[in-house]
C-alpha cells in the first residue's frame, strides 16, 4: 500500500505541506532504508523493526450487523522511532501510537493511545503473535488467527479474525516504491480475513460479521519532499478479486497498486496504471475532502465509482485524517476502505 | 458656591499642614502594612497554585498506594493494560529541589505549565539525557545532571520538571512511581481498581493540597498581623480626621450661615476625604510593595525551612493589590470619618461649635461595656473554642477588648492618683492628665496594641527557641551523623565504626500513612542514647522497656494531636499487627507524624529497607580521628559526614529565620504607634494652650510646663505598659497553646522572660518620651505673647 503512511507524528506538528505529511518527507539520519531485492521473512517480519523510523500494523474491516446495517472498523498500531535503536525502560526512542475507530452510517467513533516502548505499555511480539498498546490487543497463535480488541470513551470492540488466503507482497516482493525519486517501503498485507465479533456502541452491543484487511508497512523515509499526502484504496470485489491502489499527491502525482486475485495471485501496478479522480467533495472538520471517486484500472477493464459510506469518517487524532468504509459500484461492485491524508484546512 | 466651599475646606489643610501630614502618613502606613502582608500572602498562594498545577493535584484524581509508599512501575503497566487511562508521576528532592518526573505521552494535555507540543519538542524532552524545565534560579542550584537545562518562568518555584525516566535516574528510584494521575476520560471497558491493584486508592482532586493546608496557618498569622497593623493605622487616621473636623466646626458653621447647603458641604467634605484617601492609599500600596519585597526572601526561607513549601522569592506587582489597597484605604477612611460627618450633619446651625466638646464626648460607659464583652468572649473561646479560626477570633477579641478597656482603666488609675495627691501642682498634674486622656487615648491604644503584640511575640519566639534548643540537645545526641550512597558504602562505614566508634545507631525509616496522616515510621535501636535523652510528653510506665520488647510504639505529638490516638490506643503500623501507643514525644518543627518502633520489629516488617544513615557515638576527643577514618577508609565525602554542632547550627538558623518576618512587622507596628503618639501630642498642643495659659500665668515656667508634659507622656506610657504586659502574656498564651497547636500540631511550653519585658517596657517609655520631646520643646519655646493671647482671644 502505500499509503498508510500515516503518520506519526507526535512530534511533528502537521506542517505537512512544507515537509511532506506529518514530517514523513524529512531525511532519516542513521535509520535503515529499504533495499530492493530483500526477501521478507516470516514470522520474523510480523514483528517490529526498530532500526526503521516508522512502522504500522493496520487493520480495517467492513462488517454487517443483524439488520443488514453496514459498519466499518479500524485498529492501528503505529511505531515511530526518535532514533534507530531499541533502548531499555523509559530511555527508549521507540514511541507507539494506537488509533481505533468504528464507523456506522451516521456516526464515527475514534480513540487514540500513546505509549513509550521499553516499559511494557506497548509493543509487538512475534510468536505467539501479540501487538498491543495499553488494553488494545491484536493477538493469536500466528497471524492467521487473531483476536482484536480496543476501547474508547464511547465505544469498544472485540473481534475474532481468521485468514482465508495467503499473505500478499506488494511492489517487488514487498519492496514498494513511493515516488519517482525512489523512496520506498516494505509493504505486505493479509487481505483475506473473515471476521466476526461484537461492537459495543452507545446504543448497545451489535453482533457483526464481515471481512478484514491487515496492512504491514515499515520504512524510514517513505515520502518525497514535495508529496503532501495520499489517497489510498483497498477494495474487495464481489468476484473475490481485490485491488490496492494509492495516489501520492505532489508536484506530479505518483500512483501504484496491486491487483490481487481471489486466490492471492498478485500483479504489481506501475505508476499511472491505477487512476483515481475526485467526483464529489464533502466539508468535514473545516476542510473539503473528496468522498466520491472515479477509480479506473484500464488493464483490468475496471471503471468504478467509490463512495464513502459515511462522509464524516474523520479521525480526530493527534494527526487528523479521513479513514472510513466505502462501497463500490460500476464495472465491478464491492466494498472497501479509503484513507485520505494531507487535506489542509481552508 | 462649590468652588468657594472647596477653597474654604482646603484652606484648613493649608493652615494645618501637620494635620494633613498625620492623616496622609497614618493612612499610607496602615495601607502599606496591610497591602504588604496581602502581597506576600498572594504571592505565596499563587506559588502553591503553580506547584499544584505542575503535578495535577488540583485538577485530576490521583491514585496512590494506601500505605503511602511507592508504587511499582509494573502496577502502572498493569493498570494501563486493564484499560485505565492513568499517567505516572515520580517525585523527590535533589539537593532540596523538588524534582517532578512526568510521562508526557500519557499525561493530560493541559498538565503542568510546560505544555508539550507547544513550543516544546517532545523528541528533545524524551531523547538522550533529556531536558529539565525550571525557573532560572532553580536551575542554577541544580547539580550537574547532563540533562539540557530549559529556563522557564512557568514552573513552580524550587521545582524542576523533567521526563519520568530522567527523574527516576536522578532520584535513584528505578521502576518506582509515587502516584498516578487519572485522566478525566476513561474507556468504557475497564477492570475495577480493586481487582488489579487492591493496595492502591483513588482520591479526588485536592483543593489546595497538603502543603497549602500547612502553610495556610502561617498566612493566617501574617494576615492577622496585617490587620492589626491596619487597625493601629486606623487609630491614627481616626484621630486625625476627628481632629480636623472638630477644628473645622466653626468654619462649617460660618459657611452654613453664609448659605452653603448642608448636603453639598457634607458631600464635598466626603469627596475631599476620598481624594486624600486615594492619594494616601496609592502611596501605601507602593510602600507595601517595598515592605513585601524586603520581607519576601525571609518568608520564602521560612516556609521552605519549616514546611518544605516552595515559594518564589520574586515579587510581581498585581493590579489586584492596587485595587484592594485603595479599597481598604477608602474603607478605613470612611469608617474613621463617618462619626465626624454624622455629628457635623446633626450640628445645630447656631451651636457654639466648641472643639473641646469632641474630646469630652468620647468618654462613656459604652466602651467599657464593649471591652468587658470582648474580653469575656476571648476567655470563653480560650476555654471552649476549637479550630484555628476560633484561635484567631480569640486573639482579635483579646486585642480589641484590651484596647477598649485602656481608657477607663487609665482614667481609674489617674483618679486614684489624684485622690492621693496633696500638693497643688501634683493635683493639677493628675487632673490635667486625666483631662487630656480622651485626646490621647487613641494613640495610647495603638501603643498598647503594639507593646502587647511585642510582648506576645517575643514570649512566643523565646519560648520556642528555648524549647527547640533543648529538643535539639535531646535529639542530636550522637556526635557524628553519616550518610552512605550505597549498601556497599554502608558496610564500609559499619566496618570503620566497629573499630573507631563507641556505638552505631542506624537510622531506618519508611514513609507511610498512619491513621490517615502522612507519617514516617522510624526504627529505634534499644540504647541508652535514646533512653537518656528523649523526654516524653506523656508515657506509660517503663515505656522504653516495653518498646524494646516490641510491645508497642511511640508517636510524636503531631500524630497525637491530629488523630484520636492516645496512650494505649491500638495502631496498625505493620500489616496484620496492631500495637499500643506507649508514649508521646515532642517533635518540634516536623510537619508530619512520626512513629517509632523497635529495630527488630521494623526489620521484620520492612526487610527491604537498609540503613544508609547512621548516628555514631564517640568520645569528644575521638571525633576527629573517626571522621578521618570515615573519609579515608569508607570513602565518605565531607558532605556525607555531619557533626552534631553543624546540624544544630543549621536547624537553629532555620528557626531564627522563621520569626524574622514577625519581628519585622512588630517593629513597624511599634514605630507606627510611636508616630501616633507624636501626632496626637502635636495636635493637642495647640488646643491645650487655653488650659496651660492660666497655669503659666500663676507662675509655672514654660520650661517647667514642658517638663511636666514630658513626664506626663512617660507616666501615661508606663500606665499603658502595666496593662500591655498582662495583655501581651494572654496573647502569647493564645499563640502558644491555642494557635500553635491548631496551626502546627504541637504545643509549646510557655516560659516567662521578665528581663525582656522590662526592656520592652523601657523601650515603650523611651518611645513615648521621644514622641513627647518635640511637642514639649515647642511648648517651652511658646512665645509668652501667644500664652497671653489666650486671655484676649477666647472663642
Amino acid at each position: 500500500m502505500s499509503a498508510r503512511l500515516l503518520a506519526f507524528l507526535l512530534l511533528l506538528p502537521v506542517q505537512a505541506v512544507a515537509q511532506g505529511f506529518a514530517g514523513l518527507g524529512t531525511t532519516a539520519d542513521g535509520f535503515t532504508n529499504p533495499v530492493r531485492g530483500t526477501a521478507l521473512e516470516f514470522p520474523a517480519d510480523h514483528g517490529a523493526h526498530p532500526s526503521y523510523r516508522i512502522e504500522w500494523w493496520y487493520l480495517t474491516a467492513n462488517m454487517t450487523g443483524p439488520d443488514n446495517i453496514t459498519y466499518g472498523l479500524q485498529w492501528t498500531l503505529f511505531r515511530s522511532a526518535l532514533a534507530p535503536e531499541d533502548g531499555q525502560g523509559w530511555d527508549t526512542p521507540q514511541l507507539w501510537m494506537g488509533h481505533a475507530a468504528i464507523t456506522t452510517p451516521d456516526a464515527h467513533y475514534v480513540a487514540e493511545r500513546l505509549a513509550r516502548g521499553g516499559v511494557g505499555q506497548a509493543g509487538v511480539e512475534v510468536s505467539p503473535f501479540r501487538a498491543w498498546i495499553d488494553d488494545w490487543i491484536m493477538q493469536g497463535p500466528n497471524l492467521d488467527q487473531l483476536k482484536v480488541t480496543a476501547s474508547g470513551t464511547d465505544f469498544a470492540f472485540d473481534m475474532g479474525l481468521r485468514a482465508q488466503g495467503p499473505l500478499v507482497l506488494h511492489g517487488q516482493g514487498g519492496y514498494s516504491v513511493k515516488s519517482a525519486a525512489g523512496q520506498a517501503s516494505y509493504y505486505y498485507s493479509q487481505p483475506f480475513f473473515d471476521l466476526s465479533g461484537t461492537l459495543t456502541l452507545p446504543e448497545g452491543d451489535v453482533a457483526v460479521t464481515g471481512q478484514a484487511w491487515l496492512d504491514r508497512e515499515w520504512s524510514s523515509q517513505p515520502l518525497a519532499e514535495d508529496q503532501q499526502g495520499w489517497d489510498w484504496f483497498s477494495l474487495s470485489f464481489d468476484s473475490g478479486d481485490k485491488l490496492m491502489g494509492f495516489v501520492l499527491r505532489g508536484s506530479s502525482n505518483f500512483t501504484a497498486g496491486t491487483w490481487i486475485t481471489a486466490t492471492g495471485q498478485t500483479t504489481a501496478l506501475p505508476d499511472g496504471a491505477f487512476t483515481a479522480a475526485p467526483l464529489g467533495w464533502h466539508g468535514v472538520a473545516g476542510r473539503d475532502v473528496p468522498i466520491i471517486w472515479q477509480v479506473t484500472l484500464p488493464e483490468r477493464n475496471l471503471d468504478v465509482v467509490v463512495s464513502a459510506m459515511n462522509p464524516d469518517a474523520w479521525m480526530t487524532t493527534s494527526v487528523p485524517y479521513w479513514e472510513g468504509p466505502v462501497t463500490v459500484t460500476g464495472s465491478h461492485s464491492g466494498i472497501g476502505y479509503l484513507e485520505m491524508t494531507g487535506y489542509e484546512n481552508d | 458656591m462649590t468652588a468657594a466651599i472647596l477653597s474654604a475646606l482646603l484652606g484648613h489643610w493649608r493652615r494645618n499642614p501637620l494635620q494633613l501630614l498625620t492623616l496622609m502618613v497614618g493612612l499610607a502606613l496602615a495601607t502599606a502594612l496591610w497591602s504588604g502582608v496581602q502581597a506576600i500572602n498572594e504571592q505565596a498562594r499563587s506559588s502553591y497554585d503553580a506547584a499544584a498545577a505542575t503535578i495535577g493535584e488540583a485538577s485530576y484524581s490521583q491514585i496512590t498506594a494506601q500505605d503511602g509508599g511507592p508504587i511499582p512501575q509494573q502496577t502502572y503497566i498493569a493498570l494501563r493494560r486493564a484499560g485505565w487511562a492513568v499517567s505516572p508521576v515520580v517525585e523527590g528532592r535533589l539537593d532540596t529541589i523538588r524534582i517532578v518526573g512526568l510521562e508526557p505521552l500519557t499525561a493530560p494535555r493541559d498538565l503542568g505549565p510546560v505544555r508539550l507540543g507547544n513550543g516544546v519538542d517532545l523528541g528533545d524532552f524524551l531523547s538522550g539525557a533529556g531536558q529539565i524545565f525550571a525557573r532560572p534560579d532553580t536551575l542554577a542550584r541544580l547539580p550537574q545532571t547532563g540533562a539540557a537545562l530549559q529556563p522557564t518562568p512557568d514552573v513552580a518555584p524550587n521545582t524542576a520538571l523533567t521526563d519520568i525516566g530522567v527523574a527516576q535516574l536522578l532520584l535513584e528510584r528505578f521502576d518506582q512511581i509515587d502516584r498516578l494521575i487519572v485522566l478525566p476520560d476513561q474507556p468504557i471497558t475497564q477492570q475495577p481498581l480493586a481487582q488489579i491493584a487492591p493496595e492502591l486508592i483513588q482520591t479526588d482532586p485536592q483543593q489546595g493540597g497538603e502543603v497549602a493546608q500547612l502553610t495556610e496557618s502561617f498566612h493566617l498569622n501574617l494576615t492577622a498581623f496585617g490587620l492589626l497593623s491596619f487597625a493601629v493605622g486606623l487609630f491614627i487616621v481616626h484621630g486625625a480626621i476627628g481632629l480636623a473636623f472638630e477644628q473645622r466646626r466653626p468654619m462649617v458653621r460660618t459657611l452654613r450661615a453664609l448659605g452653603a447647603p448642608l448636603v453639598r458641604l457634607i458631600a464635598l467634605m466626603a469627596v475631599e476625604l476620598a481624594a486624600l484617601a486615594l492619594i494616601a492609599g496609592a502611596l501605601g500600596v507602593a510602600l507595601g510593595y517595598l515592605i513585601a519585597a524586603a520581607l519576601l526572601p525571609d518568608v520564602a526561607a521560612t516556609l521552605r525551612g519549616l514546611y518544605g513549601a516552595d515559594l518564589s522569592g520574586e515579587l510581581s506587582l498585581r493590579p489586584s493589590w492596587w485595587l484592594s489597597g485603595l479599597a481598604i484605604a477608602l474603607g478605613g477612611t470612611a469608617v474613621a470619618a463617618f462619626g465626624a460627618l454624622w455629628s457635623l450633619a446633626r450640628m445645630p446651625l447656631l451651636s457654639g461649635a466648641q472643639p473641646r466638646a469632641w474630646v469630652m464626648a468620647r468618654q462613656g460607659s459604652g466602651m467599657a461595656f464593649a471591652a468587658i464583652m470582648l474580653l469575656g468572649l476571648a476567655a470563653a473561646l480560650g476555654i471552649w473554642g476549637t479550630g484555628i479560626v476560633a484561635g484567631f477570633v480569640m486573639l482579635g477579641a483579646l486585642l480589641i477588648g484590651g484596647a477598649l478597656v485602656l481608657p477607663p482603666f487609665l482614667s481609674l488609675l489617674l483618679r486614684l492618683a489624684e485622690g492621693q495627691a496633696r500638693a497643688p501642682i501634683t493635683q493639677w498634674f493628675w487632673a490635667d492628665t486625666r483631662q487630656q486622656l480622651p485626646g490621647l487615648s487613641l494613640a495610647l491604644m495603638a501603643l498598647l496594641l503594639a507593646m502587647s503584640a511585642n510582648v506576645g511575640v517575643s514570649t512566643m519566639v523565646s519560648s520556642f527557641r528555648l524549647t527547640f534548643v533543648g529538643f535539639l540537645d535531646q535529639r542530636l545526641a550522637s556526635e557524628l551523623y553519616v550518610s552512605a550512597e550505597s549498601a556497599a558504602q554502608a558496610d564500609a562505614i559499619l566496618a570503620v565504626a566497629e573499630d573507631k566508634a563507641d556505638v552505631v545507631l542506624p537510622l531506618l525509616w519508611v514513609d507511610r500513612l498512619v491513621a490517615g496522616q502522612p507519617a514516617q515510621i522510624y526504627a529505634a535501636r534499644d540504647h541508652a542514647t535514646y533512653r537518656e535523652n528523649w523526654k516524653f510528653l506523656h508515657a506509660v510506665p517503663d515505656a522504653w522497656d516495653r518498646l524494646a520488647r516490641g510491645d508497642g510504639v511511640l508517636i510524636n505529638e503531631q500524630l497525637y494531636r491530629r488523630t484520636e490516638l492516645d496512650l494505649g490506643s491500638e495502631i496498625t503500623i505493620i500489616p496484620g499487627r496492631t500495637l499500643p501507643v506507649l508514649g508521646v514525644y515532642g517533635d518540634y518543627g516536623n510537619p508530619i507524624g512520626q512513629v517509632i518502633v523497635t529495630e527488630p520489629l521494623f526489620s521484620e516488617a520492612y526487610p527491604e529497607v537498609r540503613a544508609l544513615r547512621f548516628g555514631l557515638r564517640v568520645g569528644p576527643d575521638k571525633v576527629a580521628p573517626l571522621r578521618d577514618a570515615l573519609r579515608t577508609d569508607a570513602g565518605l565525602g565531607d558532605a556525607a559526614i555531619t557533626d552534631q554542632s553543624t546540624i544544630k547550627a543549621m536547624s537553629l538558623a532555620v528557626f531564627e529565620r522563621t520569626f524574622t518576618v514577625t519581628a519585622a512587622l512588630n517593629a513597624l507596628t511599634l514605630a507606627v504607634a510611636g508616630f501616633a503618639i507624636l501626632m496626637s501630642l502635636l495636635t493637642l498642643a495647640a488646643m491645650r494652650l487655653p488650659q496651660l495659659a492660666p497655669v503659666w500665668a500663676l507662675g509655672l515656667t514654660r520650661r517647667k510646663l514642658a517638663l511636666l508634659d514630658l513626664l506626663r507622656a512617660v507616666v501615661l506610657a508606663a500606665l499603658t505598659a502595666t496593662l500591655a504586659l498582662p495583655l501581651g502574656l494572654a496573647l502569647s498564651w493564645a499563640l502558644l497553646a491555642v494557635v500553635n497547636v491548631e496551626a502546627f500540631g504541637w504545643k509549646l511550653p510557655m516560659y516567662l522572660f521578665p528581663l525582656d519585658y522590662l526592656r520592652l517596657g523601657g523601650l515603650t517609655l523611651v518611645a513615648a518620651a521621644l514622641a513627647a520631646l518635640w511637642p514639649a520643646w515647642k511648648l517651652a519655646r511658646t512665645p509668652p505673647t501667644q500664652l497671653l493671647g489666650v486671655f484676649r482671644n477666647e472663642r
